[in-house]
């Protein structure tokens, strides 16, 4: 009897131990570990960028940009604009099919940018300036201004949310504010809905039909040509266990990595680490301009004076390999870059920010800081920001939250005591902050159409009008530098240095692409 | 009995209107906007307040709370606000790898913790005694993700014997399957075993001081006999308590389990829902564990007529 149980224990050991090892045959499928659970597909529904990421698996786009940030026909074979700057017509390529294999047609093109301009920063901007489009036959269409305007390449070619992705025009008339329910594009992967399982898996298949570019990959334009079957979107919360199943060869690609990890994956041989996304990310703080004391721009000013970039990229982000102090509010290393701030967030000057809080008879009552504990690099923000601004004379109520309570609470405009706030921080990929149109933070319209905090400077504004219209490169980057120069001025809002989140990979995939966003294209698995 | 089954499953109906309310209510007052979430994080407050229209969520709270429950009583349980799914769907799709973690968490939790616990009892005050007294104080203080990084150190990442993570549908791999039960399913079991071991050890130490084991002992019965048939099944009622009260706190480790070792069951549902304050997931995911809460405790209710032919309903 003894015996018996003892073989049947050890039959069963072995039995279990033969079957494990390497995970499984993954042959051409590509594991992929994204920066968050992939909950809605509908990217321009939401900003978040694990659904962009999807859109960029299904979807195409009539340009891209390059990993030199110019702007390149995508879907669009060849274009052209007026002498007198008011009617872009493009013309689409050849063979593009969507994956139920209806050709893609101008109607859908146009119906998919109404769609989209009724909910991205840029494209409601452009739309601002659109008066009609026009289908001329099934492959051109012309989009009229009601007068030129200078980012038309820039918003079709913005690399980030929201990505004026091409639909079908059946789910392009989805109403913009709902999500669509059918996955169908034309871009290098179709969505099989059928085995994928939210909170599990999305499963992504290489499109046989899609008809890459010709030239070579680069950045987010060029050929898309997919290397690998199938590509599966593995959900993964921990982020430990992220690093653990790459380390055992459970995964292929990791798409960023916390940063008091990359140690344990420096060690392994198996693992590279990869610097994808070259213009990394960039934090910020805001302020409320709604709310007592920073409706007052002295005393903005005054908490712009406190503020040290190093101080939050030291506490944050750790190892100076991974970050940058960087005075340019529109990314270091772009085209509209300046790093003139007179000193402001790069070298402190508490007395002066003592100076300012008196002359603006700031009473002492503590401003109430937002804290997210659930996102890890904004983590160690807010007790930087209290530290700065105590040191600078402010009193502080740092109040720790998680992240969708913060999301939630910033959209309130009521007083701090009533459930409102003054100060919160965040960060962006620095993609989206390029310019001023697509940098959200520099909107001032008030109440209208500003981003959280609400500030109202009719000078921004128009600022912000003469860039979109300027279609000199050197006028424009002159614009920009206004524009800087006028939210430092007004301390709309403060940038708070660029940083880095390297990727990993197996040693056996290779390919990555040096973009904004991590693109399953041109990766190859030996 | 059946009376009593009838008057237990009757008694349901106000526990599961109290929870209802309960959650629905500490939903509301939770700061937290599935809007904003779903608008993501460029959105501005008019397209947030857009979305929220859409959702119904400026519907007053009542009204949102009578529009639920007339649908929870039609079956209708309600669309997710992020996947584009019933709440029926996702719990179908999830309902498996939990069920399997939890299968497998108390059949290896059962029968390693009543042996362990009822000859600690009989060797008490031994070396082994103190083991299993060690084991138990362990069990209950190591937090479970602690274990599970143990776990997966050593048999996943040195030995290399078991995957790291992920599910495999038992219909599609068995033997797939049970590999990556095996570290989920030691990671769970740790605290029941601790908790079930002492209490099994305390009750059968209790019994063994009785008359009638002593009596058994002096009819010349073996330990085994005296220990298996006499002792244990006079402490069994005890024990049968507290499983049914670790099957709750199973569900609860499930939460923390599944996220580690990234089983997509309804633990790691539940956590997502909570975190993108998806309020349709969260409120039937909640009312469904309650419901099995207290099935779970009328079956043991019901168990306790077998082991102990005094108990009568």
């Amino acid at each position: 009897m003894t015996m018996t149980r003892r073989t049947l224990a050890a039959l069963a050991a072995g039995t279990i131990l033969a079957a494990s090892g390497p995970a499984l045959a993954q042959g051409k499928v590509l594991k992929f570990v994204q920066n968050g659970n992939l909950t809605i597909l509908d990217p321009i529904q939401t900003t978040a960028y694990v659904t962009r990421n999807h859109g960029y698996f299904i979807y195409d786009t009539l340009f891209s940009s390059d990993e030199n940030n110019a702007v390149k026909p995508q879907m669009v074979d060849k274009y052209e604009v007026s002498a007198d700057k008011l009617t872009w017509t493009f013309t689409l390529r050849d063979g593009l099919e969507w994956h139920d294999g209806k050709p893609v047609t101008s109607e859908d093109c146009i119906a998919s940018l109404q769609r989209w301009g009724k909910r991205d920063a840029m494209g409601t901007k452009l739309m601002d300036f659109v008066k009609e489009f026009k289908a001329v036959n099934d492959k051109t269409f012309q989009m009229i201004m009601k007068e030129p305007y200078g980012l038309v390449l820039a918003t079709l070619g913005k690399p980030s949310s929201n990505v004026p992705f091409m639909m079908p025009k059946d789910i392009a008339a989805t109403d913009p504010f709902k999500q669509i329910d059918k996955y169908i594009g034309s871009g290098p992967f179709i969505y099989i809905t059928a085995e994928s399982k939210p909170g599990e898996k999305h499963v992504y298949n290489k499109n046989p039909k899609y008809k890459p570019r010709a030239e070579p990959a680069s950045g987010l334009a060029g050929g898309k040509v997919v290397k690998v079957d199938r590509v599966e979107i593995i959900e993964m919360p921990d982020v430990q266990q992220q690093v653990n199943a790459m380390i055992a060869g459970e995964i292929d690609v990791i798409e960023q990595l916390p940063h008091d990890l990359i140690p344990v994956l420096k060690r392994d041989r198996n693992v590279a680490l990869v610097d994808w996304n070259p213009l990394g990310h960039v934090f910020v703080i805001r302020f409320n301009h709604l709310q007592k004391p920073f409706d007052n721009p002295k005393v903005r000013m005054a908490a712009l004076y406190s503020m040290r970039q190093e101080d939050y990229l030291k506490a944050t982000i750790g190892d100076a390999a991974y970050y940058k102090v960087c005075g340019a509010a529109f990314i270091c290393g772009t085209p509209n870059a300046s790093e003139d701030t007179k000193g402001l967030l790069i070298k402190p000057d508490f007395e002066k920010s003592k100076a300012l809080l008196k002359e603006a008879g700031y009473d002492g009552t503590p401003v109430v800081l937002m804290q997210s504990t659930t996102l890890p690099v904004l983590t160690n923000m807010a007790p930087v920001t209290k530290s700065l601004l105590e040191q600078g004379g402010f009193k502080v109520d740092m109040q720790a939250m998680d992240w969708q309570t913060l999301v939630n609470r910033r959209t309130r405009k009521d007083s701090p005591q009533a459930g409102g706030w003054n100060v919160f921080h965040t960060f962006s990929v620095s993609a989206d902050a390029l310019n001023p149109i697509s940098n959200a933070y520099f909107v001032a319209n008030g109440e209208k159409s500003s981003w959280f905090g609400w500030p109202n400077d009719p000078q921004m504004e128009k600022l912000r009008d003469d860039y979109a219209k300027e279609s000199d490169p050197a006028k424009g980057k002159a614009l920009a530098e206004a524009i800087q120069a006028r939210a430092l001025e007004t301390a709309q809002f403060g940038w708070l240095g660029q940083w880095y989140g390297p990727g990993a990979t197996r040693t056996n995939v290779t390919g990555w692409l040096k973009a904004p966003v991590p693109v399953m294209w041109n990766i190859e698995k030996k | 009995m059946l009376d009593f089954i009838a008057r237990r499953l009757v008694a349901i109906v106000p526990v599961l209107t109290v929870v209802a309310v309960l959650i629905f209510l500490m939903l509301r007052l939770t700061p937290g906007d599935p809007a904003a979430v779903i608008a993501g994080d460029n959105a501005t407050s008019d397209q947030i307040a857009d979305i929220r229209q859409k959702l119904g969520l400026n519907e007053p709270i009542w009204t949102q709370f009578g529009i639920w429950i007339a649908d929870m009583l039609q079956g209708k349980f309600g669309e997710s606000f992020f996947f584009k799914k019933t709440v029926a769907e996702l719990i179908a799709q999830r309902i498996e790898p939990t069920l399997a973690l939890a299968t497998c968490t108390l059949i290896f939790a059962v029968s390693l913790s009543v042996p362990l616990g009822v000859l600690a009892a009989y060797r008490q005050g031994t070396l082994f005694d103190r083991f299993v007294m060690g084991f138990c104080v362990m069990g209950f203080s190591v937090p479970g993700f602690v274990i599970a990084y143990c776990l997966i150190y050593f048999f996943a990442i040195e030995l290399g014997w078991l995957p790291v993570q992920g599910y495999v549908r038992i219909g599609v791999d068995f033997w797939k399957f049970l590999e990556r039960m095996v570290l989920p399913s030691l990671t769970l079991s740790v605290g029941f075993i601790a908790l079930i071991s002492r209490i099994t050890r305390a009750s059968v130490l209790e019994v063994l001081n009785e008359d009638y084991i002593r009596t058994a002992r002096a009819k010349g019965l073996s330990n085994r006999v005296v220990l298996m048939k006499h002792a244990l099944r006079n402490a069994a009622v005890p024990i049968l308590t507290v499983i049914g009260i670790g099957i709750a706190v199973l569900m609860g480790g499930a939460v923390v389990t599944e996220s580690v070792f990234g089983l997509p069951g309804l633990g790691r549902l539940t956590v997502e829902a909570v975190l993108s304050r998806d309020f349709p997931t969260i409120q039937t995911v909640i009312l469904m564990f309650s419901v099995v809460y207290v099935l779970i405790n009328l079956l043991i209710d019901i168990s306790y007529t077998i082991f102990d032919p005094r108990i009568r309903y």
